[in-house]
């Protein structure tokens, strides 16, 4: 490793710290009701959800729409095991206080979420992995409504009580959970995408026929990329279920999918960063800044139209009809934020202004 | 034991009622450099994809080092519908996928080159390694195994020192000149380790000087490497100067064998090339 390299590693340990200490710096001033926390809450665990599925989508080119099912099995696996003993018999109200007589703690429970998640995933692989595009899409969507009835079949309910809602299991408080869980886990997959692994999935994405006569096992590949996504969707879906300190099956419709596809899009279908950035700006967007736009808006006597309930979600519809239209690349394209990305885009940016510059002076002097 | 490093019995590819290939017995000797040959369509290509586990044989068995890695008999409605020239009975099902025949050592190239357009030449080597490596996904990402990808990048760099692209590691592979791309597609293919190298269509698209130069290349990669070359190729030139031995495809049958000399004074030959003349 030389110098330029570790010099790098510090400043990013550095930013981490720093962002860390700027979210606790955070939490003690401002209102414990402001709007910023569930926000940063809510784009953390998104980011976690668009990355897995970016994992999945972007980088091995497998177009799977089982999301929201990972994150429902991650999330039922960690509120059934971590809802504490004394509070099973109100949760559990109409199936005698459900089956299970212990309590698991929280960290290990968000890890069995994982693999829960990963588990099925596996095993649905086996199927599903040999299709290809559109028909794997069907499949994991038919997989995702498959398990949400599942989990409200009536046999089910000691465990999953069934159609009703799970609550009282312990959820974080403090924005930094959700941080620490969420930068560890896009670690790792960065991590995985930067090793031979993820070249090995990349090379899937661009070319099947060219991947498997370099000796790359497709499936196994698949297969793996199928598992380790499905493991951090489960997590995500134990962190999405600790932020609504509620589980109840009917959140986790294909709806939930398309939210989370729409961020791997906006972000950049094979870029990590712009999922994260996405999800930050998309949750900002959905939950705070175009709230005004379901509620009724009076200047003096006048209303302004078309502000009613439910016209964010045409507006949303719009945005995304425009990006997939026009910038079909989204924030980020394939490339990652790097020091030299921002460098670049910057010089790009400066060479544009003096093009302007240069024209008008041309336009200026042809005038006279 | 023979020294053939390929053979290929009876293969057979039969695509509904069309006979790609039909009934093709060859077989390729270790360090020599063989050339297949024929019109367009005559199933050249076929040939390989059924080599390479591409597409399973209809009939037929091909050995690699003597070992039986694909073999087949018609089954179920092929039974009713063969048209093949040959029906064998004995044959076993045997089916392996192009991953697992590439990794016993047999490396291809492709007639309209299929590089990973997206990644740079380094990393388009660097998969080719991956197959290799002494790697687990747990070791790989958590850089446990960090001296195995060490390695991996040492050999890719020292494979494109030995072609000269050295210079190019970084650029990405799809904005590069077309010559460029096919010789480092065969980079590519050098670095799965291969004992045999097939090669399809190598000098297609390419100017006399392009493919003097690559006469030259595959010369030296094959005594570089210790390598055994099965080509297919239209360039005359190309095939008759290097090529030890070389077979003669048309409508799917072989129709000849031979030497250079041998397959350019064959009138079989010819006449597939050119067709027979009117008055004949």
């Amino acid at each position: 490793m030389d110098k330029k390299t570790q010099k790098r590693i510090i400043i990013d340990i550095l930013l981490v710290i720093a962002l860390f200490a700027g979210l606790y710096v955070m939490e003690k001033t401002l209102p414990r009701n402001s709007m910023v926390f569930p926000v940063l809450k809510k784009g953390a665990i998104y980011a976690l959800l668009a990355v897995s599925m970016n994992l999945l989508n972007g980088f091995t080119g497998l177009f799977s729409l089982g999301q929201a099912g990972f994150m429902l099995l991650g999330a039922y696996t960690y509120a059934i095991l971590t809802i504490p003993v004394q509070s099973r018999a109100s949760v559990y109200q109409y199936y005698d206080g459900g089956a299970l007589t212990f309590a698991l703690p929280p960290w290990l429970a968000l890890i069995l979420a994982g693999v829960v998640a990963a588990l099925f995933a596996s095993l649905i692989g086996f199927a599903v992995l040999r299709l290809k595009s559109d028909y794997l899409a069907i499949a994991t969507l038919g997989f995702a409504e498959i398990i949400r009835a599942f989990v409200q079949w009536e046999a089910m309910g000691p465990i999953t009580n069934g159609s009703n809602v799970l609550r009282k299991f312990p959820y974080f408080r403090s924005v930094l959970v959700p941080f620490a869980v969420v930068g560890i886990c896009i670690f790792v997959i960065v991590l995985l995408l930067n090793s031979s692994y993820g070249r090995a999935f990349k090379a899937i994405r661009d070319d099947e026929v060219a991947a498997e006569a370099m000796g790359i096992n497709l499936f196994k590949h698949k297969q793996m990329a199928f598992v380790i996504s499905s493991f951090f969707a489960g997590v995500g879906g134990a962190l999405f279920a600790m932020f609504n300190t509620t589980v109840i099956a009917s959140t986790f419709k294909s709806s939930l999918t398309y939210e989370i596809l729409l961020i791997v899009v906006l972000g950049g279908i094979g870029s990590v960063s712009g999922s994260v950035m996405a999800s930050f700006l998309y949750v900002a967007a959905s939950e705070w800044w175009l709230r005004f736009l379901d509620e009724p808006l009076f200047i003096g006597a006048f209303q302004v139209p078309l502000l009613k309930s439910g016209f964010r979600k045409v507006v949303f519809s719009v945005i995304i009809m425009v990006v997939v239209l026009f910038y079909r690349e989204g924030m980020m394209g394939k490339n990652e934020l790097s020091w030299e990305f921002i460098k670049d885009r910057l010089g790009k940016l400066k060479n544009k202004l003096k093009n302007i510059g240069k024209k008008k002076v041309k336009a200026e002097a042809e005038n006279e | 034991m023979s020294n053939n490093v390929l053979r290929l019995e009876h293969a057979t590819m039969q695509f509904g009622g069309v006979v790609a290939v039909d009934d093709l017995s060859l077989n390729v000797n270790k360090g020599e450099i063989v050339a297949l040959i024929g019109p367009n369509g005559a199933g050249k290509t076929t040939a390989f994809n059924m080599i390479t586990g591409v597409y399973q044989p209809t009939n037929g068995a091909i050995y690699f080092n003597d070992e039986l890695i694909i073999s087949n008999r018609p089954k179920g409605k092929m039974k009713k519908i063969y048209a093949g020239g040959y029906e064998s009975h004995n044959n076993k099902r045997i089916v392996k996928t192009p991953d697992r025949i590439t990794k016993l050592g047999m490396a291809r190239t492709f007639q309209n080159i299929r590089l990973f357009t997206n990644m740079t030449v380094l990393e388009n080597v660097l998969i080719a390694k991956h197959m290799r490596a002494k790697h687990n996904v747990f070791t790989a990402t958590t850089r446990i195994a960090y001296s195995e990808e060490k390695k991996m990048r040492e050999e890719a760099l020292a494979l494109l020192e030995m072609q000269g692209m050295t210079y190019l590691k970084d650029e990405i592979a799809g904005s590069l000149p077309y010559g460029i791309q096919r010789r480092l597609e065969i980079a590519r293919a050098l670095a799965t380790e291969p004992e045999i190298l097939l090669l399809d269509e190598p000098a297609a698209g390419m100017n006399p000087q392009e493919t003097n130069e690559l006469t030259d290349f595959i010369a030296k990669i094959k005594n570089d490497y210790n390598l055994t070359v099965f080509m297919i190729e239209h360039h005359m030139d190309l095939v008759m100067t290097i090529s030890d031995r070389i077979y003669v495809l048309d409508f799917g049958k072989l129709i000849a064998e031979g030497t250079p000399e041998e397959i350019q004074n064959n009138p079989r030959v010819i006449e597939a090339y050119l067709g027979v003349s009117e008055d004949a």
